[in-house]
């Protein structure tokens, strides 16, 4: 039986998140404590806000040992979610530069708005195009839609960690994928039941 | 590409759901609970909630309904989001900083703030400082005045401004707001098509969303308010309330007419299979048609 541990760092709304994983009668818990990590078998990484916000959180609350134990080295499946997923690059260009948690190789920089007629943040569905269906997409449609709230992408350099994209004039990073490390730059708990399906598809993994 | 999003809105009275026209008539319609579960499992794109209660009552009033007797607006908001898996925007009677976080603690996404707004321009900055432009939707409610001008109007629709809503919708995109709610106050409730000039107006001024509202009687005019207005999402209220799978329908209808719209679904097929799923409303019924339906009424052949 999956546990799931929703790290809460103060950005914002994780209780929509928790609800998802609570619709899939999954146990969950929100916790500041980053010893639960040690107990959860799956870790999230929710948020909607700024790159160097959650980066300080995440240092100054002392994530960042545990998640480098647990996640890293013992490979325990990890989601991150819209600036969770941003996060895992070496670097983030919003509000100036800072450094993120370097779990993938690439940079989190904006989304390209001089495009006419592209208004910033794109905001609403998008149809996915993926690349990598297993295991997160597993049972999803090619070209379903997720929900999308953001200004920033993760322009990764490591281009088979990239398992979907979307197009807004330009290629967008929709989500990324490297052995037990998940992200998604769109929000499942908002993307009805194809977001409810790809959590489950997280929380049966290993 | 990004789609236009298709959004209900809901009119809150007291913890009820209603219907309204020109701002001043209301018909009461049912649970808030109810009617966001038959529209998350028709795939509205997004659900817009306008508590427009003149007091700060709420009661749904039926103990004997399956949903507990609710009786604070946090408390319907909370439920609303445990079931609404799509995002969730909030507004009407939002005053204070503190109202806005309420209101986003309890499970919405964005609010939507008018009167404060209007009255208090930087209470616009204020708010997308500590919770960010993308949570931020400012509504517009415009009148056609004796003057035969636009006219920005606050207080649900009664108080003029003296405003432009062209100008209008520019201050406030540039006071910081994320979206913009554009109401027709001659419209709402007429069926006769969204005020296409309007709509065009302020969206060839402003780079953030404009959502058009008021006045949709037919799926041809949420296809005006796209393609002729120009907007990045079409609301309407009353249209919904009636049918079932009114949302199906109108996509539908969109996506035939070539609209940039999400592909319709009836049902969600994702979560048909999983046994894991706790909520029997997202364990959605295996023939929708047969359960969903209305069947006409009975001749009895008595005679009245």
């Amino acid at each position: 039986m999956s546990s799931v541990i929703l790290l809460d760092y103060g950005a914002g709304n994780v209780q929509s998140v928790f609800n998802a994983f609570r619709a899939l009668d999954c146990q969950v818990k929100v916790s500041r404590d980053p010893l639960d990590i040690e107990s959860a078998s799956h870790v999230v990484l929710p948020g909607v806000g700024a790159f160097e916000h959650c980066a300080r959180a995440l240092s100054r609350r002392g994530f960042l040992g545990p998640l480098q134990r647990e996640v890293l080295e013992k490979g325990k499946p990890f989601l991150g979610i819209c600036v969770g997923l941003q996060i895992l690059a070496r670097f983030g260009m919003e509000f100036g530069r800072h450094e993120g948690l370097g779990w993938i190789e690439g940079v989190t920089e904006r989304l390209d708005s001089s495009l006419s007629n592209l208004r910033l943040p794109h905001m609403g569905w998008n149809e996915v195009e993926i690349r990598t269906s297993e295991p997160l997409f597993r049972g999803i449609d090619a070209g379903t839609a997720f929900y999308f709230v953001h200004s920033y992408h993760l322009l990764a350099e490591e281009q088979a960690a990239i398992s979907s994209t979307c197009d807004y004039g330009q290629m967008v990073t929709a989500s990324i994928q490297k052995d037990n490390l998940f992200g998604v730059q769109f929000h499942p708990e908002k993307s009805q039941s194809a977001g409810i399906r790809l959590l489950r598809n997280f929380i049966e993994v290993n | 590409m990004l789609k236009v999003r298709v959004i209900p809105v809901l009119l809150l009275r007291n913890g009820i759901v209603v219907q309204s026209k020109g701002f001043r008539r209301y018909q009461a319609l049912g649970n808030p609970l109810a009617m966001v579960r038959r529209l998350n499992v028709w795939t509205a794109d997004e659900l817009i909630y306008l508590d427009i209660s003149p007091t700060a009552e709420y009661d749904v009033g039926r103990d004997d309904l399956r949903d507990r007797n609710r009786h604070s607006l946090t408390e319907i908001i909370q439920d609303i989001s445990e079931v609404c898996f799509m995002p969730l925007t909030f507004g009407g009677r939002i005053r204070s900083i503190d109202g806005i976080r309420q209101r986003l603690a309890a499970g919405a996404d964005k609010v939507t703030i008018n009167t404060m707004a209007g009255e208090h321009p930087e209470f616009i900055t204020e708010a997308a400082r500590i919770f960010g432009s993308q949570c931020l939707v400012v509504s517009i409610d415009v009148k056609i005045n004796e003057r035969g001008l636009y006219e920005v109007m606050i207080g649900r629709g009664r108080v003029p401004t003296g405003k432009d809503p062209a100008a209008w919708a520019m201050a406030v995109e540039k006071h910081g707001a994320g979206e913009i709610l554009l109401n027709s106050i001659d419209r709402d409730g007429s069926g006769k098509g969204y005020d296409l000039e309007l709509i065009k107006k302020v969206c060839d001024c402003v780079n953030i969303p404009v959502i058009a509202s008021g006045g949709v009687g037919h799926w041809e005019h949420l296809f005006e308010g796209i393609e002729q207005g120009g907007a990045s999402a079409v609301a309407a209220a009353n249209i919904f309330n009636y049918t079932e799978q009114s949302v199906y329908h109108a996509k539908n209808y969109l996506y035939e007419r070539g609209a940039n719209v999400r592909e319709p679904t009836l049902i969600d097929d994702y979560l048909r299979d999983s046994s894991s799923v706790a909520d029997p409303l997202l364990a959605v019924s295996r023939n929708p048609l047969n359960s969903r339906v209305k069947q006409p009424p009975e001749k009895t052949g008595v005679k009245s």
